[in-house]
């Protein structure tokens, strides 16, 4: 890389200068839930996997899980499924080269925050009413 | 010093020679994933207050063992790319990069191969 035309570039400013933004804190906040639900999908896998061990094992995990703590923990994986969702679809959009001017990519973020929200509550008044 | 232009480094396959495979195989997973998830959670939904008897008849269905059988396999897939990527930003020492990224895929093929064991064990009869 010795005589290479990338050595004088500028390096980007350091994160920490910008005033935080909406759009940004989506695409953290979609690194965030996807590193969630990597360990979120573990904790399913782990439920399927004690049905099929004992009723015993499966008594344990559905007590966690019915637990406040339980419910707690499958209302942010509910609500991080949902948003890392409605974000991919996003990415999916843009990667068709659309939505990306200013007043459609922060309408985008809203509508994203909004849906996540309104979706993840009528999934658990679904739940709530199937009992 | 090498003769090659920049673009010429990168041409073809790139200089991790697999080309825009991971960027392909993360989209393919995350359209794959919608209809899956939409699934899933209808089935989450639907087994909320089911004892184990209920959930070893849901799964018993050879429909709904499928589709979950779908759905892990395209969800640890996804998985395992977006952590990937994750762990390239943030873990810059290449030995302490290597064992995460060994880690990253251990971890997914045992959460892949736990999930359908335990499908195809309740859905051939618990």
């Amino acid at each position: 890389m010795a005589n290479s035309p990338m050595k004088e570039r500028p390096l980007s400013p350091h994160l920490s200068i910008y005033k935080p933004m909406l759009t940004m804190m989506m695409s953290i906040v979609h690194r965030i839930t996807g590193a969630g639900l990597y360990f979120g999908m573990a904790l399913f896998v782990g439920w399927l996997f004690s049905v099929a061990q004992s009723q015993s094992c499966f008594d344990i995990v559905q007590g966690f899980i019915g637990s406040w703590f339980g419910r707690l923990v499958l209302l942010g994986f509910t609500w991080a499924l949902v948003h890392h969702a409605l974000g991919g679809l996003r990415h999916l959009l843009w990667d068709t080269g659309r939505g990306f001017d200013l007043v459609k990519i922060e309408w985008l973020a809203r509508a994203n925050i909004a849906a996540s929200v309104v979706l993840t509550l009528l999934i658990w008044i679904a739940a709530y009413a199937a009992r | 010093m090498s003769m090659r232009t920049p673009l010429g480094k990168v041409r073809g396959l790139g200089s991790a020679k697999s080309g825009t495979g991971h960027f392909w195989h993360q989209r393919m997973t995350a359209i794959a994933n919608i209809p899956l998830l939409i699934f899933l959670v209808g089935f989450c939904v639907s087994m909320a207050g089911a004892d184990r008897a209920g959930i070893v008849d849901a799964v018993s269905n050879p429909l709904v063992a499928l589709m979950l059988v779908f759905t892990i396999i395209s969800v640890t897939w996804h998985m395992r790319l977006g952590m990937q990527v994750i762990i390239e930003d943030y873990v810059h020492g290449e030995g302490s990069k290597l064992i995460c990224l060994l880690g990253n895929t251990f971890f997914s093929l045992a959460v892949a191969l736990t999930g359908l064991f335990a499908v195809l064990k309740i859905s051939f009869g618990g």
